[in-house]
């Protein structure tokens, strides 16, 4: 349906006006505040990143800056912990992201359908997403991972003691450091895949889906044949802006983590955190900024080019 | 003012055509003819909404145990209730943090609306030249990540003598915000039927009059939409928050994170101050779930 649809270019009719000086400012002066501010503030830092990713700059060498060309990057792709800050943050964002879409189907199926009490069902599961990150990563640490009285091993030995037992005594974190972060993230993420992917299954048009059961197709086949189709631009949609927003996770790794034990669960912005504010290398911060910068570049050409589509379907219609 | 009728009726015919598409949705007949779900996957869709909604109903309940309880294991589901955390918070003075939150999402949110409504104006009811391309300058913006920035900004904010200051993160909040209302306000602007506009022209309303008395009304949901999804997403923001004030500034979640590594834990009373940080967007989100998924996809999904 996207590719019926002419590009957003080609549909703007000219208006007979265009031209005008004074019209085309008059329709300018609205939208020049929220350009400059966005400019200044967001294009700003990223040049002055540019640049001091060039300086060798550390602040407990006062007196000792000086022009370092590209040695800073350099640095940053031969570095031992910032490529295991790369691999961590793949693998964190790609489970993460994963994970969360197929829950997130899973409860959006369910959800899609009328049952007793959906609507307060639809509220408990979006919970998890609104709770603050910072919040929802201490009482994951704290509550639920903590080897003594945390709920999970508080669980597991009051079904011991079922039958007599001890009930272990795992220290979640230290033992599965990756895992624990990756599923207090999925936990957080799945109501926001859920949400998106509900609203592609209830704007699925009815006539289709009952001229598919007046057809005799099975439940099962409707899905794989119908639903998940026309599913795909909004998985894409949730994969994308998922990506976009879990590469970027800071707020669980610096909570639950400390991005230990050793390397383990260092990513990227918080191995950057670390160079900036523990180790005070700016240039070699800046440096892996830009690299980061380029990376999300690259994942976000696909982000957008995806909502493009969706963006030109609309206009288009 | 005049309105320009020639320039606006035609090069606005390509964004706000009236949209039959919408009506087909199967949302409006689910009321009526909606799938029945058989009494096992009701079954099944319970357990796992209670399965995920666990984790917040037990710092709820925890919030409100005492310290001896809260840390026993296994765990006491049926202990004897509490206050008394939620008043030891504002004994450890939580309320300077509150405030600062407070003022930080409230103030970048008003700024946002005020920055983005104009712009998305300007984007969809008489559209400037190339607008495609100023709308993916600014979803661009929101795609590079804050902690490229952060060196920076730090160094900018620590010349200028602004560093543990509340107004350094309106202003970031700001920003962050920005591209997804501008998003947003566009999405429900192109809504707004086309010939509303024109019969409120050939009435010979003035361009302010059309605005206040006809566009303003119907996208006001939009924006109340639109200044939640920003309140939320500033009211939880912690990257910038954490790294950029030190005593005066702080906000909420960093004080979350303060009072855990000033002294011994306190299990019942991190619960606490956990459940009451994350109240005003839990209510929020719950009061306007249906307009969240719109804002999460920057409005390509509505």
């Amino acid at each position: 349906m996207t590719t019926l649809a002419p590009p957003a270019g080609a549909v703007r009719t000219p208006g007979p006006h265009r031209g005008a000086g004074e019209s085309r400012w008059r329709r300018r002066a609205p939208l020049l505040p929220a350009l400059v501010f966005a400019i200044i503030v967001t294009q700003l830092p990223f040049v002055a990143t540019l640049v001091l990713s060039t300086l060798h700059w550390n602040i407990l060498r006062p007196g000792e800056e000086s022009f370092a060309g590209l040695a800073n990057y350099g640095v940053v792709f031969t570095d031992a912990r910032l490529r295991a800050a790369v691999v961590n943050s793949v693998v964190l964002t790609v489970s993460v992201v994963l994970l969360s879409l197929v829950v997130g189907l899973v409860l959006a199926v369910l959800l899609d359908r009328k049952f007793i009490g959906r609507g307060l069902a639809r509220t408990l599961l979006i919970a998890p997403f609104l709770v603050m990150p910072v919040a929802a990563a201490l009482l994951w640490k704290h509550a639920i991972y903590n080897p003594t009285y945390g709920l999970l091993n508080g669980t597991l030995n009051g079904i011991a003691q079922l039958f007599g037992d001890r009930g272990p005594t795992i220290d979640w974190v230290s033992t599965f450091p990756m895992a624990a972060v990756v599923i207090a993230l999925v936990w957080q993420w799945t109501p926001f895949m859920m949400l998106i992917l509900l609203a592609g299954l209830q704007s699925q048009p009815g006539e289709v889906l009952e001229a598919a059961k007046v057809d005799g197709a099975s439940g099962v086949q409707t899905f794989r044949y119908m639903t998940l189709p026309h599913l795909r631009q909004y998985m894409e949609l949730g994969i994308l802006l998922g990506s976009v927003y879990v590469v970027q996770t800071f707020d669980h790794i610096f909570t639950i983590t400390q991005g230990g034990p050793g390397s383990a669960t260092t990513n990227l912005p918080y191995e950057i955190y670390l160079t900036m504010f523990r180790k005070y290398e700016y240039g070699e911060a800046a440096a892996a900024g830009v690299v980061v910068v380029v990376g999300t570049i690259v994942v976000a050409t696909f982000a957008l080019r995806l909502i493009s589509s969706l963006f030109r379907e609309e206009v288009g219609r | 003012m005049t309105v320009d009728v020639g320039a606006g009726t035609a090069e606005r015919t390509d964004v706000a055509q009236p949209q039959p598409a919408r009506q087909r949705r199967r949302r409006v007949e689910d009321t009526s003819t909606g799938a029945k779900a058989g009494p096992v996957w009701t079954l099944v869709a319970w357990i796992l909404t209670l399965f995920f909604f666990a984790p917040v109903a037990w710092m709820v309940l925890t919030s409100f145990h005492r310290e001896a309880d809260a840390a026993s294991n296994p765990p006491k589901v049926l202990a004897p209730l509490t206050f008394e955390h939620y008043g030891e918070l504002f004994g450890r003075n939580i309320a300077p943090f509150l405030i600062n939150s407070a003022t930080a999402s409230v103030v970048s949110t008003l700024l946002v609306l005020l920055l983005a409504v104009p712009a998305a104006y300007a984007l969809s009811i008489k559209p400037v030249q190339k607008w495609t391309d100023v709308m993916f300058f600014f979803l661009s913006t929101k795609f590079l990540p804050p902690i490229a920035a952060l060196l920076p900004i730090y160094l900018i904010v620590k010349q200028v003598g602004m560093l543990d200051n509340v107004y350094t993160l309106v202003i970031l909040y700001t920003s962050m915000n920005l591209p997804i209302a501008v998003w947003m306000m566009r999405s429900f602007l192109a809504e707004v039927p086309t010939e509303i506009l024109e019969a409120a022209e050939v009435d010979g309303a003035g361009l302010i009059t059309t605005l206040w008395r006809v566009v303003t009304p119907i996208v006001l949901p939009g924006m109340a939409a639109t200044s939640l999804i920003c309140f939320i997403f500033s009211w939880n923001e912690f990257m910038f928050a954490v790294n950029l004030t030190a005593t005066v500034a702080s906000t909420a979640p960093v004080f979350l994170v303060g009072f855990i590594t000033s002294e011994g834990l306190f299990l019942a009373q991190l619960c606490a101050a956990a459940t009451l940080v994350s109240l005003p967007v839990l209510i929020a989100g719950f009061v306007a779930q249906d307009k969240l998924v719109r804002g999460l996809s920057l409005g390509a999904v509505k």
